[in-house]
């Protein structure tokens, strides 16, 4: 064999495992979905979901967010001056808070914060046999484990998204109305103004698909860990990584499918 | 009865059951001894269900354990894993009573606690550690919590994985004397795997050596000493020459 048939070869597999990766993520996905809407339901891990997910995640939605509406104001009015474009911080603001850095950051973050601790804790469980524990005693994990912590960041991360657009379009509207000298009343009529209904429901949507893009990353990588702290490791650092490009990625389409003319 | 015959099960290239046979009979102790790695735990497991053999039947009472009603076939088992393997995020309560607070075995919440406690009394702990979480206890502790979980849903069968590994000579006798006490008096069905000689003869009615993936010898812990078996004498006296490789 040649080089150049080696290194095809090599492609070949590379494509094929991800591939074998992409179908099992896949039945992994349709899985976790057959689970949440069959009985038996778990409402206190539900309940735990929600409080870990959403409520315990605010604090850092709500402080990325604020920061980056604040630069974000504060590049714009600068860029702007370049060609007498600076009235246009509250607009620019508010659309690339609501349609874009809103829903990515707070996704990136809850890939960050939750994936990470949803396969550190579901690893943890599969290496000390507590997954096996829970089979043995008639509760299957997919329902006990997965299912209440998908449903919990379908539910949650679109709430975060909101949350962080308003607290984004704020950090920008403190910014401009104490350090750029823009009128605090015409700031927010033109904010309110500018942003169409179809901003704010992609904005909304593309937290849904995140948040379970994070939570089924965070399940999957957990409950396939390798063993020992290694095993734990890997699983983490594989779900945050997943999460953040399959994020990055359907972020693109579905910029595409809400504003391709 | 559970009945295991001819089952096999490869991981990668490396077979680690080659046809077992074995029978357990209702209301007896059987320990399956061998060395690390021979297959104990993927025996266990394959019963349950947790692992699939490649080939061979599991049979409980007659019926093939891959046909029948999962939750319900589950029921009728409590199991003392090796490393006790309970729930972090819950009291030591709520780790026994468990299968009572969900599916259908469900009790209201406060029977189920004092259900648990009294299952916590019966392995010897007191009641003020039912609120405590798994982290707060000793290893022996845990092996009580997780003995007393195995036993709360009264089930059939129990199985423990290596019930005395990692428990310093006392405590694992507590836990070797607690485990024959429970089975007798319940009356189960009892499966252990262990390679502690002190436990195989405190809990033992009938013993079974698994060596290179098969039973290598099979009988009343009585017989054990005088089985004539090369390789059951060479594991129960651990001596380092003999038909089993010091290095595996």
């Amino acid at each position: 064999m040649n080089a150049v048939e080696t290194a095809l070869a090599g492609i070949g597999r590379s494509a094929l495992q991800v591939l074998a990766v992409l179908g099992r993520v896949t039945l992994f996905s349709l899985h976790s979905f057959s689970h949440m809407v069959r009985p038996p339901f778990y409402p206190r891990e539900f309940g735990a979901a929600l409080l870990q997910i959403g409520w315990l995640s605010l604090p850092v939605v709500g402080l990325t967010a604020i920061f980056t509406g604040g630069a974000l104001a504060l590049q714009i009015y600068s860029g702007g001056a370049r060609f007498n474009a600076e009235a246009v911080v509250p607009q620019i603001v508010a659309i690339g808070m609501v349609r874009e850095l809103g829903p990515v950051l707070v996704g990136l973050m809850i890939a960050a914060r939750v994936t990470s601790s949803i396969a550190a804790e579901i690893a943890t469980m599969k290496v000390t046999e507590q997954i096996d524990a829970l089979t043995t005693l008639s509760t299957h994990p997919m329902k006990y484990l997965v299912a209440p912590r998908v449903l919990a960041a379908l539910i949650t991360v679109p709430l975060l998204v909101g949350v962080g657009d308003i607290i984004g379009i704020m950090g920008g509207y403190t910014v401009a109305t104490r350090n750029l000298g823009f009128n605090t009343a015409a700031y927010l009529q033109n904010t309110v103004s500018f942003l169409e209904a179809r901003d704010i429901i992609s904005s909304l949507v593309k937290g849904a698909f995140f948040g379970v893009i994070a939570a089924i990353m965070g399940c999957y990588y957990g409950m396939r860990s390798g063993r020992g702290a290694q095993g734990v490791g890997s699983a983490t650092k594989g779900s945050v990584q997943s999460a953040a490009i399959l994020i990055l990625a359907a972020n693109f389409v579905l910029t595409g499918v809400f504003f391709t003319q | 009865m559970i009945a295991l015959h001819d089952v096999h099960k490869t991981f990668g290239s490396n077979p680690v059951l080659r046809g077992v046979t074995l029978e357990i009979a209702s209301g007896t102790s059987m320990v399956i001894i061998g060395g690390s790695g021979t297959g104990k735990s993927v025996t266990l497991k394959c019963i349950l269900g947790l692992v699939t053999p490649d080939k061979g039947t599991i049979t409980l009472d007659g019926q093939d354990v891959t046909k029948v009603e999962r939750e319900a076939f589950l029921a009728r088992f409590g199991m003392l894993f090796q490393g006790a393997a309970l729930f972090d995020s819950l009291p030591v309560w709520q780790n026994v009573a468990f299968r009572l607070l969900r599916g259908r075995l469900r009790k209201p919440r406060a029977e189920a606690r004092e259900i648990a406690i009294e299952k916590l009394r019966r392995v010897g702990l007191t009641p003020d550690q039912a609120d405590k979480f798994p982290a707060e206890l000793s290893g022996g502790m845990q092996k009580r919590v997780g003995l007393a979980r195995a036993i709360c849903a009264e089930p059939e069968i129990i199985f423990f994985d290596e019930p005395t590994t990692g428990l310093d000579p006392i405590m694992a006798g507590v836990i070797n004397d607690l485990i024959r006490e429970i089975v007798t008096e319940m009356g189960v069905t009892a499966m252990t795997i262990t390679h502690d000689m002190s436990s195989v003869r405190a809990i033992a009615d009938d013993v079974a050596m698994l060596h290179d993936g098969v039973i290598k010898w099979n009988g009343p812990v009585s017989d054990m000493d005088n089985s004539g078996d090369p390789h059951l004498e060479q594991f129960i006296h651990g001596r380092a020459e003999g038909p089993i490789e010091a290095v595996r």
